[in-house]
């Protein structure tokens, strides 16, 4: 059925408000969207990696889950949510449960691209029927926004400080779902919140109903860590696929798919200057690196196109 | 504020379920977070033309929607993040102090 916004709104609302995410934190959009995508009828279960969702979703006596939720630890949501899945498929083969439910592991960039990616591996490597969303806002927000792999070059940081020794992170942020990709799974797509969130509620749905596992990974603006006005957040959005900083598309069985083009690819800059943690790159010693880091965007940008049989 | 599970910071260990498991799900909804605010989004019902553009965008699920129509805004909830104000195409939700 063609993607309806009104009608997903019709379907229930599986995280409830009352939860202590930051006001206008992104990762709750994230998760109510990816939830919408699940069939009214179909059981869940939910587990999450240690991080900023785990811990404001899920406080002794309060859950914002309408589903079973599980609390894991930073390193095994992969893991966890597995082992649930091969149990439900022992009980249904011996006849102990007859409703379908599925399976769906949410974790922050820093438990998914650093602490929990051997699990994570392990768990679509094994081949269970299950969905592993990444929400990445690109540092460890929880505990104070240190730097993590997925942490883009010259980001501002409590642990990779922007100041007169590092201009920020010295390293390029890791391309986490090209290592997916490489897990020769049915279904990796890489996507964001945005416009009327077809993107995002398609691919949440494609994720959830392909048999076998599959992987989301989901640019997920934080107010607090990229210093930026809470209300701006869908501007920041917009932005980064503009840029191509952010590109969104899948693979299916191997094949790629853009799933979008900027009518105009915008300059890096649009981007950088829109949060607190890429300020100190518009100092006239710095902009050499917004150069450099426009290379990077550019070079993976065409690659990307490359690989979708699409040419500039 | 109602107490569920008769768990509260003055629970002793005897009364916090086994295993820390919490019994009632999506019960967060009695917590109020609306208390939060300092700034605060007001839906103009004239001015609305129902795209329902406010919706998804709320991190709170505090946009209320019935039978596909905005209906308001749940305040026990809503945080004054100014999401819902600023993409609303039609300038229907103004952003004010609390
Ligand atoms: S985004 Fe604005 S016009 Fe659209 S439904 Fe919400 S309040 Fe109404
Ligand atoms: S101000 Fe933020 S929390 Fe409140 S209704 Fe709008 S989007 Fe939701």
């Amino acid at each position: 059925m063609a993607y309806n916004l009104k009608a997903t709104t019709e379907k229930p609302e599986r995280l409830t408000g009352g939860h202590r995410m930051c006001a206008g934190c992104g990762a709750p959009i994230v998760v109510r969207t990816v939830l919408r995508a699940l069939k009214p009828e179909d059981h869940a279960v939910i587990g999450s990696a240690t991080g900023c969702l785990e811990v404001s979703t899920c406080l002794y006596p309060y859950t914002a889950w309408k589903d079973s939720f599980i609390h894991s630890a930073f390193e095994n949501a992969g893991a966890t949510v597995s082992g649930a899945e091969a149990a439900y498929n022992a009980l249904k083969r011996a006849g102990k449960i007859d409703h379908t439910t599925k399976f769906i592991a949410f974790g922050g960039d820093g438990g998914t691209y650093d602490i929990g990616l051997q699990s994570l591996s392990g768990a679509m490597e094994r081949g269970h029927d299950m969905v592993y969303v990444c929400y990445d806002n690109e540092a460890y927000m929880n505990t104070g926004i240190q730097r993590s792999s997925s942490t883009p070059k010259y980001a501002d940081t409590t642990t990779s400080p922007a100041g007169k020794a590092v201009p920020g992170k010295p390293q390029f942020k890791k391309d986490l779902t090209q290592i997916m990709v490489a897990h020769n799974i049915p279904y990796v797509a890489q996507s964001a919140p945005f416009k009327n969130f077809k993107d995002l509620y398609e691919k949440a749905e494609k994720a959830i109903y392909t048999p076998g596992p599959a992987f989301l990974n989901v640019f997920t603006p934080c107010p607090r860590g990229w210093r930026y006005n809470t209300p701006d957040l869908f501007d920041i959005v917009q932005l980064a696929v503009d840029t191509c900083i952010w590109p969104l598309y899948e693979v299916i069985n191997g094949e790629y798919k853009l799933s979008y083009k900027p009518k105009q690819k915008l300059p890096v800059e649009a981007y950088l200057k829109s949060q607190g943690r890429f300020r100190h790159l518009f100092a006239k010693e710095n902009m050499h690196m917004v150069e450099e880091l426009q290379q990077e965007v550019d070079r993976r940008w065409n690659h990307l196109l490359k690989l979708c049989g699409e040419t500039e | 504020m109602k107490k569920k599970m008769n768990v509260t910071a003055e629970s002793s260990w005897k009364e916090v379920t086994p295993g820390g498991v919490i019994t009632e799900s999506g019960n967060a909804g009695d917590f109020r977070t609306g208390d939060w605010r300092s700034m605060k989004p007001v839906w103009n019902s004239e001015k609305c033309k129902q795209c329902l553009m406010c919706f998804p965008v709320c991190p709170d699920s505090s946009i209320k929607v019935c039978n596909g129509k905005m209906e308001g805004i749940d305040y026990d909830h809503c945080k004054g993040c100014g999401i819902c104000a600023k993409v609303c195409p039609f300038d229907a939700i103004d952003f004010v102090e609390e």
